[in-house]
């Protein structure tokens, strides 16, 4: 069912796909949050998630870049198969050098922005590309300086988190993201934390990565923006990928009932 | 009326004492937070039996008094056969670093409880961020968690080296004479209690007065981040 609306580009089997999901639950307790996600992300697609509150996209994107554990499945990530190892009825992480590596591929911008307080914002930039990957520093200074030129912050380069509007923050934090390099990005509610003011500056930054052809995997509420930008929707509820499919298709309605009602409900709200 | 030449004499003797009362204050500051890091990392374990241990270390230094722990250290550990013989005694029998000893172990379960908690106050997201940056381990510890946790700590921190500057004075009670103990020795000679408290007072009062200036700057340093909040 899902797969059928897949585009038929990414469904080309001779390209690795950059995040591969196969299986995919996550338990807390007795509660199941994933209950078995089937997933193929392509290297350059732009895949919005959309669902109601307490759906599991966070839960599912966390899952992604291993800040939340999976309870069972595969994950590939660029071509690299997770080190998932079982014990007991859980996966525990096999390999933690592999993950924290992954973790800077797939770099993720938080619905808080997440910046670390105690470190100005070109800190915030250099920090990762200095100590995690051990890049030269005056090579990530100039690419910390080139971001921030990028998404408008050049000016306030030694200004501290605090000292910055939401939109600047999350503007920030994309940078941070990018400085790393990343081969894909996952965004969790990138803009909900925002005034509505600032949220369109956010969104212009996110549109123009979209348009150079990065892997994006984005959790938002922004309908508008996730029919407009986005190259495929992924549609969860409950816990299961209920539809999947371009936007076009499915912003039209009718090809999947539940998706229309909560598009529906979207709107009334 | 005051009576200068006396209290300019008194400050002259007085401050002989001052080299000790600081070293004392120094070294069981030093030591008392290199045992606290050890207490708060013990407490934060995964290790049941070594989270007791850190327990019992703060429950017990917090909850008596430092006077008597200071007497049980300096006399009480004559009374241990083995550590008569052992080749500590020629430490643990000198007054000076008996009261090093209690001083210390005394700051170390208030300082652990001050770094336990600053830890505790590190925002989970900034953590989560440095995850998510693939940080882990010490390196997460050391670039984020650290960091953060000191700016959220110093301030309390200050007070207690403060609160232990002052402590020292109780040194002179096994026969140390810092500053309390050389104002004992002058009080006994000459029955002026009141201008040699007085001066002593001032002493500790400018020593207290320094400590927290330099916590104040080291404050206004690390928090620049919050500038704009003090604004
Ligand atoms: N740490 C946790 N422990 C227990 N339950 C959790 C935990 N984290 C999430 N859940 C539950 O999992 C479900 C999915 O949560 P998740 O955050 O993924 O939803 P979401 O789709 O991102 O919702 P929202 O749009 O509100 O952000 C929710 O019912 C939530 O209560
Ligand atoms: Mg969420």
């Amino acid at each position: 069912m899902a797969s059928a609306s897949r585009p038929a580009a990414a469904d080309n089997a001779s390209t690795v796909p950059a995040i591969a999901v196969d299986g995919l639950h996550k338990r807390y307790g007795a509660i199941e949050v994933l209950k078995g996600i089937d997933f193929r992300a392509h290297e350059g697609e732009v895949i919005s998630i959309l669902g109601a509150s307490g759906s599991g996209k966070s839960t599912f994107l966390r899952c992604l870049n291993l800040l939340e554990l999976p309870s069972a499945g595969r994950l590939q990530i660029f071509g690299e198969q997770v080190d998932l190892r079982q014990s007991g009825d859980a996966l525990h992480i096999g390999n933690r050098r592999q993950v924290d590596r992954l973790r800077t591929q797939v770099a993720m911008v938080f619905q808080n922005f997440c910046l670390w307080s105690h470190m100005t914002v070109l800190e915030n930039l250099m920090e990762a590309p200095i100590h995690v990957q051990r890049r030269g520093r005056g090579e990530v200074r100039e690419e910390a300086e080139a971001m921030l030129r990028r998404v408008g912050l050049i000016d306030r380069a030694k200004a501290y988190p605090a000292q910055l509007s939401g939109g600047q923050q999350q503007r920030a934090a994309i940078a941070r993201a990018l400085v790393m390099k990343p081969r894909g990005l996952l965004f969790d509610e990138p803009t909900s934390a925002l005034d509505p003011e600032l949220v369109g500056e956010v969104l212009k930054v996110m549109r123009d990565l979209a348009a150079e052809g990065r892997t994006m995997l984005i959790v938002t509420h922004e309908m508008a923006f996730a029919r407009d930008v986005s190259s495929r929707i992924v549609f969860l509820e409950q816990g299961r990928i209920k539809a999947e499919g371009l936007p076009l298709d499915l912003f039209r309605g009718g090809v999947n009932e539940r998706f229309d009602q909560f598009i529906s409900r979207f709107n009334q709200a | 009326m005051l009576d200068w030449p006396f209290l300019t004499d008194v400050l002259g003797q007085l401050l002989s004492g001052l080299p000790l009362t600081l070293q004392l204050a120094a070294l069981s500051l030093s030591i008392g937070f290199a045992l606290a890091v050890f207490v708060a990392g013990a407490a934060g374990s995964a290790f049941a039996p070594l989270r007791w241990a850190a327990k019992a270390h703060v429950e017990l230094f917090r909850g008596t008094p430092l006077l008597l722990q200071i007497f049980l250290i300096y006399y009480g550990l004559g009374q241990i056969a083995p550590l008569r013989h052992s080749a500590l005694w020629p430490f643990l029998r000198e007054p000076y670093w008996c009261a090093i000893l209690a001083l210390a172990l005394n700051t170390s379960a208030y300082t652990a409880e001050i770094i336990r908690g600053a830890i505790q106050a590190v925002p989970a997201h900034e953590i989560e961020a440095g995850r998510a940056c693939g940080m882990s381990g010490l390196l997460l510890r050391r670039r984020i968690i650290w960091p953060i946790a000191l700016r959220q700590g110093l301030a309390v921190y200050g007070s207690e080296a403060i609160l232990m500057i002052k402590a020292t004075s109780l040194a002179s009670i096994i026969t140390l004479t810092e500053l309390t103990g050389i104002a004992h020795k002058l009080i006994s000679s000459t029955y002026r209690i009141f201008e040699i408290f007085i001066v002593t007072g001032a002493i500790y009062l400018a020593l207290t007065f320094l400590m927290s200036a330099a916590f104040a700057l080291l404050e206004r340093q690390l928090q620049a981040h919050h500038a704009h909040r003090r604004a």
